[in-house]
């Protein structure tokens, strides 16, 4: 069975690049369209809140297979074709945005009313209150779920082996396909992925730690 | 744009997304009872067991939610009849892994729901005279589900949404009758438009459902 | 007995949440320099009239002025609020200390009282720091500076809550229950913080349960019941034997015999 390992490693390596790649485009850009859209749930004009609202409850209602076919052979029929890549990426940000909106949205509901009080009574005004009274607090509470999400990224990318991107699920079903060892095989890819997904939920904890300060 | 979308082919085919929904739903129906049994078996394992049991439970909690479900299917499909020597059909292996997968997110939602009952509650079960096992049937497990309901329900509607991954294995749930239309039709973005809508119908009148429920049950509010 | 121009002159403020009007019509003057106190049973619009004079609720009729400035409208008549720089500004001249602290929690103590002096009032960070610890001397915590909120003790946090509030050198200072949320034996160790500021002359509306505070401490005791002001008049007078208002008696009957157990 190791030896069976020693042999497929290097042929899984271009897809666990491939998969911490996809992983890290997507987070990084989720990352921001989403905070931007989740304050604008928060404090946007109502219309802006509606549209992300439905935004997210819509994304979140699909599963991310779903969503994924959807981008990757819906769109084309728009007028706009997307490279395997493209489309997997894409389709992974939708799904990840939609995250980050409700991360934001904890974040800064779960903040007490009282310090928006407070920061008003020392005369802030609104984007001062936000600077430096809510987005302090709501970062430390958003760092450790959005570290957790980002598992989810990770997991979620396994999906885009079926869109034939050569991630690390890709990798694993080739040397599948060529020596019929799938248990050992399809063992050490959970081996791999648990490793990665394993060590950021470990990370979410300790900032969760470090941060519960802010909540007592 | 030049396309134009036509759904009479999606209408024609619709029984095969009718009955992929109904087995999607039993699908998540199966996996969220078998998960259920797992997660409380465990979740009361894990709370009144010793490390080496607690530290087992952990490990199999944190193994199946750290690696894609994708994985997990391939995993029992084609890996474990390699060893375990039982054939099973595609269908019954998937219930399997998300039966598995359930349980290991399960007994997290128990366990915090059993650290989430009052200690008055359990004192006063004490205080009546109640014997550890008496407080766990009549105290601490009748509160704890109360206070886990809406993290059930979450659950719930994320496994119905996770069945889409059975398509791959070729069991014929709702996402599969969209690729069978898809290959037999090619009207592609009908499909799909036609498949998101009946997931976020069926999915959100699942959620609102179980929120009615909750009202009538749930504590903690 | 103070006297002088009022410098927080409420007239005939109204205010409704939906259906239940919470205020009905409050009259309430004080002048500068005076302690007003204001005691009553809950739910009858105390919390509610000292936020509407800080706006952080708006109220739907009638005016409340500062120092001659209506406070959250440029405009009464026709209700046009202030814009949000403006109200900042407004607010930044009333002190607010709150019953549950509302610290920021991931700031020291030095730093919740530096963030207005360097955000509003736009000192140097050191001229602020400077100050801080000044009022941190004032309030007894100088060798709390550098803790943060979750540090501190409640009796702590309140008085840092003070010390935020003061630091400001507001016209008026509010105060809303301070000591609600304390344990009883941590109430003097606060109470006495305020006594020194009302000795020196500060300006105060204060909300409290405390009866005795109330007693030996303010100018002028208001009684606010179902949201009006049931009794407008200084102590002596309140705690009168033959007190015309019922339920005030009531009230203040209530209370005594509680002390008494």
């Amino acid at each position: 069975m190791l030896g069976q390992i020693a042999y497929a490693f290097p042929f899984l390596l271009p897809g666990l690049w491939t998969t911490l790649e996809v992983s890290a485009i997507t987070v990084a850009i989720s990352t921001i369209v989403g905070a931007l859209l989740g304050v604008g749930l928060v404090y946007g004009p109502a219309p802006l809140r509606w549209v992300v609202r439905a935004f997210s409850d819509i994304v979140r209602g699909i599963p991310i297979l779903v969503l994924l076919f959807f981008v990757y052979y819906g769109l084309p029929i728009t007028g706009l074709n997307l490279q395997p890549f493209a489309a997997a990426v894409l389709g992974l940000i939708v799904f990840k945005v939609a995250q980050v909106i409700e991360n934001v949205r904890g974040a800064i509901g779960s903040i007490p009313r009282g310090q928006t009080d407070a920061a008003k009574a020392i005369g802030l005004p609104f984007p001062e209150r936000l600077a430096y009274v809510i987005a302090p607090q709501a970062l430390r509470r958003f760092l450790p779920p959005w570290l957790n999400g980002v598992t989810d990224a990770v997991k979620g990318s396994a999906l885009i082996s079926l869109l034939g991107v050569g991630d690390l699920m890709f990798g694993i079903q080739k040397v599948v396909g060529r020596t019929y060892e799938p248990l050992a095989l399809y063992g050490f890819g959970a081996f791999l992925y648990f490793v990665i997904n394993y060590a950021l939920s470990l990370a979410s904890r300790a900032l969760e730690r470090r941060f519960s300060y802010i909540r007592e | 744009m030049g396309y134009h979308l036509n759904f009479a082919l999606i209408w024609r085919h619709f029984d095969k997304l009718w009955s992929g929904l109904i087995l999607s739903l039993e699908l998540a129906v199966v996996s969220i009872g078998i998960g259920c049994v797992i997660g409380l078996a465990l979740a009361v394992a894990y709370v009144s067991g010793n490390r080496l049991v607690r530290g087992l439970i952990a490990a199999y909690v944190e193994v199946i939610r750290n690696v894609p479900l994708l994985l997990l299917v391939y995993l029992v499909f084609y890996g474990l009849p390699t060893v375990v020597d039982i054939a099973y059909s595609n269908t019954t292996s998937f219930v399997v892994t998300l039966s598995a997968y359930a349980g290991a997110y399960l007994v997290e939602v128990f366990r915090s729901g059993l650290d989430a009952v009052p200690r008055g509650l359990i004192d006063a079960g004490r205080s009546i005279g109640l014997t550890p096992g008496q407080r766990l049937l009549y105290v601490r497990l009748p509160t704890m589900l109360r206070i886990a309901l809406p993290a059930l329900s979450n659950t719930f509607v994320s496994l119905f949404k996770d069945t889409s991954v059975a398509s791959v294995i070729a069991v014929p749930e709702l996402t599969y009758g969209a690729q069978w239309i898809n290959f037999n039709t090619f009207r592609i973005m009908e499909v799909y438009l036609v498949v998101t809508g009946l997931y976020l119908v069926t999915g959100y009148a699942i959620l609102i459902g179980l929120r009615l429920l909750e009202r009538r049950y749930a504590i903690g509010r | 007995m103070p006297i002088g121009p009022p410098l927080l002159q409420i007239q005939n403020v109204q205010k409704s949440y939906g259906a239940t009007q919470v205020l009905r019509g409050v009259d309430l003057r004080v002048a500068k320099g005076e302690v007003v106190t204001v005691i009553g049973p809950s739910g009858g619009g105390k919390t509610t009239l000292l936020r509407c004079v800080n706006f952080l609720e708006s109220y739907d009729n009638g005016s409340i002025m500062i120092d001659g400035q209506e406070v959250g409208y440029r405009d009464v008549a026709a209700r046009k609020r202030r814009s949000e720089r403006d109200l900042a500004r407004m607010r930044a001249e009333t002190g607010m200390v709150f019953q549950l602290f509302n610290l920021f929690p991931h700031l020291s103590a030095a730093e919740n009282i530096m963030l207005g002096l360097t955000k509003v009032r736009k000192l140097s960070r050191r001229e602020a720091r400077d100050k801080a610890l000044h009022w941190l001397g004032r309030v007894g915590l100088t060798d709390k500076a550098d803790r943060l909120p979750s540090e501190l003790s409640g009796g702590q946090q309140q008085r840092v809550g003070i010390a935020r509030a003061v630091a400001m050198e507001p016209k008026i200072l509010l105060l809303d229950e301070i000591t609600s949320a304390l344990d009883p034996e941590l109430v003097g160790e606060v109470l006495d913080v305020v006594l020194s500021l009302a000795a020196e002359g500060m300006t105060m509306l204060v909300v409290t349960h405390e009866i005795g505070f109330a007693r030996d401490a303010s100018h002028r005791i208001v009684f606010m019941a179902g949201g009006a002001v049931g009794a407008d008049a200084p102590p002596r007078e309140i705690f009168a034997a033959d007190q015309p208002n019922e339920r005030l008696r009531g009230f203040l009957g209530r209370f005594t015999a509680a002390h008494r157990l």
